[in-house]
């Protein structure tokens, strides 16, 4: 999968989190995802797990702790779907 | 300090037979039964395959719930509790967009099990080593005090903010509670309440101990029969009731419509002696629990113009009137008029006594008494006590002025509460 589509499958997991979808328009690789996104981090839990779902992956504890930023985010999913 | 009065400024209700005050009162006056058949029950093979649930129409819970939260919750206490609780702070006109808590406002707002598909759902998970999987949901939605911890932070309340658990006198105690820290100055309004859920989880308890009625999976809205001589055991059912009461003065100060009073109430437990046991109210504590509340209340037994009975549709029923007539010192004719809610919607469990206090209050406002259903055959110990004509029928269109709302609960736990329109 080449980074747009991952970029934007990742947008979709995010968006029912968001209480102000408008703010998915700005997002980049630097869009840190409690900070300027405002998701609570109780959500950010449940984000991983709907990325394991939607990307059909695992990602472990080490791993989540990671996702801070959508790069960072995406950098985990692609390891995941090729590993 | 005198004590303060205490006004009842909004209502909320999502009961199995009406949604929303006015749905409600419409419902109470028509007598409409809330009762059915749920084949689910059946195919788990249930005693019992009749029960009450709220309907909730998609529209409603987009008016009260993001898609987020309607995606997440799977909570039915929940989504019954603050769709109730919302609708008494909108009625009472208050805000809820304000910066700062309201620190006046409080909530006691009880409950059974919480999230109990929630729960389970998260037990197989666990069970299956996949602990990680449960998400957020599983505590915000499983603890006891989830609702008023829900509702202290959508309405920004700041005062008092807590959960009750008394069985099925829950809704009845968490008005007693609010209605107290009001009166001793603790806080200028309280919303109280309680909700309770529905489905073979909740209602299978109660079928195992073979307290449900199984005589009447052909004909659901004949099954709750309070005070009936054939009543063979209650029907379940589940939802919300919500009250926002309100210091006297700060309510008129606001300009707020005061549907009734809160004038006294009582609680106390039987000890699970004299015939009182875990599942059945001793007699003298009921009859002690209706004394105190009028005493607390300042009336006498002859002010009583009606009551809401606890009337479960059990063989507790003819106790219960045994108890008033001997609390009340009233008989035959001279009896108060008497109805039982629980023959429309069946026993909400938690929220019985809480939807009961609605019905009480709409009753009061709106001057009417709403039917008791399907107790044509009379309990014949009923029938010895008082006069068939003090059991409220249809059009019953004489305004009370004062009725008392009891509840009781396994435990042996009572409360009674005396409203005033």
């Amino acid at each position: 999968m080449d980074q747009n589509a991952l970029i934007e499958k990742l947008k979709e997991v995010i968006k029912p989190y968001l209480e102000d979808e408008t703010l998915l328009e700005k997002v980049d690789g630097d869009t840190h995802l409690i900070d300027d996104l405002h998701i609570n981090s109780a959500n950010l839990v449940d984000i991983i797990l709907d990325a394991e779902d939607a990307f059909d992956i695992e990602i472990d504890d080490e791993s989540a702790e990671r996702m801070i930023t959508v790069k960072e985010a995406l950098a985990v999913i692609s390891e995941k779907i090729e590993a | 300090m005198k004590p303060r009065r205490v006004a009842i400024t909004g209502m909320g209700v999502v009961a199995p037979n009406a949604i929303g005050r006015p749905a409600f009162t419409e419902a109470l006056r028509r007598g409409i039964s809330g009762i059915r058949h749920f084949p689910d029950l059946e195919a788990l093979g249930f005693g019992c395959c009749i029960g009450g649930q709220p309907s909730l129409s998609e529209a409603l819970k987009e008016r009260h719930f993001t898609a987020l939260e309607r995606r997440q919750w799977d909570a039915n206490n929940l989504l019954y509790g603050i769709i109730a609780a919302e609708e008494a702070w909108t009625q009472a006109g208050l805000p809820r967009e304000q910066e700062e808590p309201d620190w006046d406002t409080g909530c006691v707002f009880g409950g059974g099990i919480s999230g109990v598909r929630t729960l389970s759902r998260g037990m197989r998970l666990i069970d299956d080593g996949r602990v990680k999987r449960l998400g957020s949901q599983t505590v915000p939605q499983t603890m006891p005090s989830s609702i008023s911890a829900y509702l202290s932070g959508r309405l920004g309340l700041g005062n008092w903010v807590t959960t009750n658990a008394s069985a099925c006198s829950t809704g009845t105690e968490a008005v007693r509670l609010a209605f107290e820290h009001i009166r001793r100055g603790g806080a200028l309004r309280m919303l109280c309440g309680a909700c309770d859920t529905d489905g073979p989880y909740i209602w299978g308890g109660f079928d195992a101990l073979r307290v449900l009625t199984r005589k009447h999976n052909g004909d659901p809205q004949r099954g709750s029969r309070p005070m009936s001589a054939s009543a063979s055991g209650f029907v379940p059912g589940s939802g919300a009731g919500a009250l926002l009461l309100e210091e006297w003065e700060s309510a008129r100060a606001r300009g707020a419509t005061v549907f009734g009073e809160v004038l006294g109430c009582y609680s106390l437990s039987g000890g699970q002696r004299q015939g009182g046991s875990m599942t059945a109210p001793n007699p003298e504590g009921v009859r002690r629990c209706i004394e105190g509340a009028l005493h607390q209340a300042g009336v006498e037994a002859t002010d009583i113009d009606a009551i809401s009975g606890h009337l479960t549709s059990t063989m507790g029923d003819p106790l219960e009137i045994h108890a008033w007539t001997r609390a009340l010192d009233r008989r035959g004719k001279d009896f108060p008029y008497v109805n039982a809610l629980k023959s429309m919607i069946g026993h909400c469990l938690s929220a019985a006594g809480a939807i009961e206090c609605v019905a009480t209050v709409i009753q009061l406002y709106e001057g009417f008494l709403h039917p008791s259903l399907n107790c044509e055959d009379l309990h014949p110990q009923i029938g010895g006590q008082i006069a068939a004509e003090r059991i409220v029928g249809e059009n019953h269109s004489q305004a009370p002025r004062i009725i008392a709302k009891a509840s009781f609960g396994f435990g042996d736990v009572n409360s009674v509460l005396i409203f005033r329109r």
